[in-house]
Formats: structure tokens, sequence, C-alpha cells
């Protein structure tokens, strides 16, 4: 009894996230749009509600009722599943993301190496996709695609470490929880790692292949990369997967780098905000980062993207780890 | 120096720059207008949907010259003529232009000496179907009549430089 009991807390408070999470995507989504348009001085999705705010679900009831189309030489298994995958993994990330103290569904001690499992596990989708659609393009895009992807996962992870370094733990909860010291928000990890944060912020773009590193889609030249031969509802769990994947990293920058729930500073009307509207505040920000970056960067060539990936991120970020190591073990215990 | 470019460029000096000059113009006035809803101002010369004119007493102006064949660049004006029956005077019994042909350039009613076929200030015609698109001598009477007030004063208006 307790044990179906408390199976059902779970399955609610999962539910609960994926609506708030699902809702939230649909906005971001939008402003997405809004801001790209808005910096080309257009005015973007205005029609459906006031200032376009059913755009979102009026796109997505599109992709639900329109015909899905399975290429004839297709391998049809693979080809269906690819989108669930892409989808079920960046939503299971958001398993153990902390959005106040105590909030996550699952307070993992391996956090950190849960979303970086999950997140590497979401080349697989891409590539199923590309493979299974059995044409040429979609699959030269998806092992681009997959190439981009683990090229970027490597410097995310020797950021990561530095992060880990000093908060001396791979709990999220933990992370933020040492990030909580007297300087407010300069005592959080984005000052004393400034270039880290850099590297993360640059190679989380890589990763969700956001612009300027968007050379899978690059609609202008290659119309939808490794998703060219979907439609309707598989294209939409592709879309859905990387927006939400894009939101995923927004909140891993906020909680590694930029303090999680915690007020910018601790004094009293900043801590009587609840947590939780920090922590959106913040992971919005980041996703106007986001956004604004694909407005104005133009795309980088792919000989460029691996050079930035390996020749720069990778050395600096491993150069980094040995320098916050000596330094927290023969200096200062950094941030306390 | 390579070592300040490196620094510049970790530092994300440029980028800093450029997320500043954005978002500068995330804030500037919209260029885009709302369509439907507002409308660009149209000069008196504008080359729109075709009308066939009436003199003010109500008689056709088209003489069947077929000028305006003629000149079509595009061949989209197919006119037949007759003696009319009533007073014997030269008329169409056909006049179609095929609107999916048309390049509107605007040569029928530079040619034509009595002003009959005209482009009007009326862009807004598209239809469901390509049959719809075929216009025959009585859809442009009737384009006529609905846009004789604009096309007389855009007439007017372009006159002095004609």
């Amino acid at each position: 009894m307790d044990l179906l009991l408390s199976l059902l807390i779970i399955l609610a408070k999962s539910l609960g996230i994926l609506v708030v999470l699902l809702v939230l995507v649909a906005y971001y989504i939008l402003a997405d749009r809004k801001i790209w348009a808005a910096v080309q001085l257009r005015r973007g999705p205005n029609v459906v509600g006031p200032w376009g705010v059913w755009q979102s679900f009026a796109d997505m009831i599109k992709f639900l009722v329109k015909e899905p189309i399975i290429p004839d030489g297709a391998n049809k298994g693979v080809f269906l599943i690819a989108p669930l995958v892409t989808a079920t993994l960046a939503l299971a990330a958001w398993a153990v993301i902390p959005v106040n103290e105590g909030w996550a569904v699952a307070n993992l001690n391996v956090g950190v190496l849960y979303i970086f499992a999950i997140s590497s596990l979401g080349v697989y989708g891409i590539i199923m996709g590309g493979w299974a659609s059995n044409s040429k393009y979609p699959f030269l895009a998806a092992l681009r695609s997959a190439a981009q992807m683990v090229s970027y996962e490597v410097s995310i992870g020797f950021v990561i470490i530095t992060v880990l370094l000093c908060a001396g733990s791979l709990n999220l909860t933990d992370i933020v929880l040492a990030q909580d010291t007297k300087w407010g928000f300069l005592g959080w990890y984005w000052l004393p790692l400034f270039p880290m944060f850099v590297i993360f912020f640059v190679s989380a773009l890589a990763e969700t292949n956001r612009p300027p590193f968007d050379l899978v889609e690059a609609e202008s030249e290659l119309v939808a990369g490794f998703m060219v031969e979907y439609s309707a509802s598989q294209y939409l769990l592709f879309m859905l997967g990387e927006y939400v994947a894009i939101v995923t990293m927004c909140a891993l920058l906020t909680i590694l780098f930029f303090g999680g729930w915690l007020p910018p500073v601790n004094i009293a009307p900043f801590t009587w905000v609840p947590g939780v509207v920090w922590f959106v505040l913040k992971v919005s920000w980041f996703f106007f980062l986001f956004a604004m970056v694909k407005a104005f960067v133009p795309r980088y060539r792919y000989d460029q993207l691996m050079r930035l990936g390996w020749k720069v991120f990778l050395p600096i970020s491993l150069v980094a780890v040995i320098v916050v190591a000596a330094v927290l073990e023969f200096v200062v215990k950094v941030g306390q | 120096m390579p070592i300040v470019t490196a620094a510049k460029a970790l530092l994300l000096k440029e980028f800093v720059g450029a997320f500043l000059l954005s978002f500068r113009y995330l804030l500037k006035p919209k260029a885009t207008l709302n369509y439907p809803h507002e409308k660009n101002p149209q000069s008196p010369r504008y080359r729109g949907e075709h009308a066939l004119r009436r003199y003010p007493n109500g008689e056709e102006r088209c003489i069947a010259c077929k000028l305006c064949e003629a000149i079509c660049p595009a061949q989209a004006i197919t006119i037949e003529a007759a003696p009319r029956g009533n007073d014997g005077t030269r008329r169409t019994t056909r006049y179609d232009i095929d609107m999916t042909k048309c390049i509107y350039c605007g040569f029928c009613q530079e040619a034509c000496p009595v002003d009959a076929i005209v482009e009007g200030p009326n862009a807004e015609f598209a239809t469901e179907t390509r049959e719809e698109l075929f216009f025959d001598k009585q859809r442009l009477l009737d384009n006529g009549a609905i846009w004789e007030r604009e096309i007389a004063r855009n007439l007017a208006a372009d006159a002095p430089y004609r």
C-alpha cells in the first residue's frame, strides 16, 4: 500500500512537472520566434489570439491532425521510434532538475551524471531518424549532427568537472546550495569560473544544434537536415525534443553557474520571492540569450565548428580543470 | 598580440557588442505592416485588376480597335468584334483577359485610345480556382462599375504627367 502511494506521488510529481514544462516550452517557442522577428524589425506571429499567444498550440494541433508520411524505403519501426527517443530523453532529463530546494522529482546524488548521460543519449534519436529515413540527405545530416554533439559534449564534460570540483558534489541541489554565499550573485560560479561559463554557454548552443551551430538544419540551405523525411506528429516530437533540450540546457546553466533558485542578493525584498520564480526568471533569461544569439550570429562553417570544439574549447577546459583543482588544493576553497 | 585577441574572444567582446546592437533593434518600432488591417499608400499609377469603363451616359468606351490585344506581350487578351444589332456601331462581342497570363505591364491601358481598358487599384482578387481568373467581358465591365470612382480619380491625378 505504501509502495503504491509513493508510486502515485511520483507519478503526480512527474505529470505536474511535465505539464508545466510543456506549457512553458510552448511559450518559449513563441518567445523565440517573437524575439527573432523583433531583432529583424518584423512582428512575428501575432494573429492567433492577442499577440499570438495561442500560436504554439495552433501549430501543435496542425501537426497532430496532419497525415504522417512514411517514406516507402524507410525502416518503419526505427523511423517511428526515433522521434519518440528524442522527445522522451529530452523530457527525462527534467526528473533531476531542482526548481527549488527539494523540488526535484528525484533528488539523485549523481544528478549531473544522469543529465550528462541522458543528453548524450539524445544523439541516438537523431542517428536513428537519419538512418531509418533511407535517404542520402537525412543520413549525412545525422552524421554531421552526431559528430557535432559528441565533440561539444567533451568540453561540456570538462566544464562540469570544474563546477563539481568547486561544489564538491554531483547532486544538483548541493551544487546550488554551495553557491549560497554572503556575496550573493557575485558568489555564483559564473564569476569565479567565468571563461568556463562562456564555454558552457557556447557548447550548450552547439549541443542543442542552435544557431550559430545549426548546420544540421540550416533552414536556408538544407531544409531540415535529419528531419527531412519527417512530417506531422513525428516532426512535432523532434521539434519538441529539441526545444525541451534547449530549456534543459538553460536550466543547467542556471543551476551550475547562476545559483539555481537563489535570490541575487540575500536581503529582504529579494528573499521574499519564492525560489521557483527566481529559477524560471533565470532560465528565461538564458533562453532570451539563446534567442538573441540566433538573431545576430551568422552560421559557422563545419570545419570552423570542429576547430572551435576540439582545438579551442577542449584545451582551455582541460587546462581549467587542472588550474581549478590546483587552486582548490593549494590556495583556497573558491566560493566559501 | 595573439594573447589580447584570445582574451577578447574568450571574454566575448564582440559578442556583447552584437548583443547590445541587436537589443537596440529589438526595441525599435517594427517595419512590418499589419497587412489586412494596415496598407501602404498607393500610387495613382498602380496597376492592379483590369476593368472596362463606360461613358457617364452608360455607353461602353471600347470600340474594338484591338490595339490592346496587339500590344499585349503575354497575349492574354482575346477580342472578337462585330457591328452591334441596334445601331450598327463596332463593338466587342467577346473581350477576355486570361489573368493567369497577364503580367500587369499596363501596355493595354497605354495603347487604348479611349481609356476603355484600365488597370484599377484593386490587387485583392485571389480566387480558389484557376478558371475564375479567366475574366470575360461581363466581369470586366462589372469591375468598371465597381471601381469607376477610384479609377477616374487616379486617371485625373496622373493626367498632368502623361
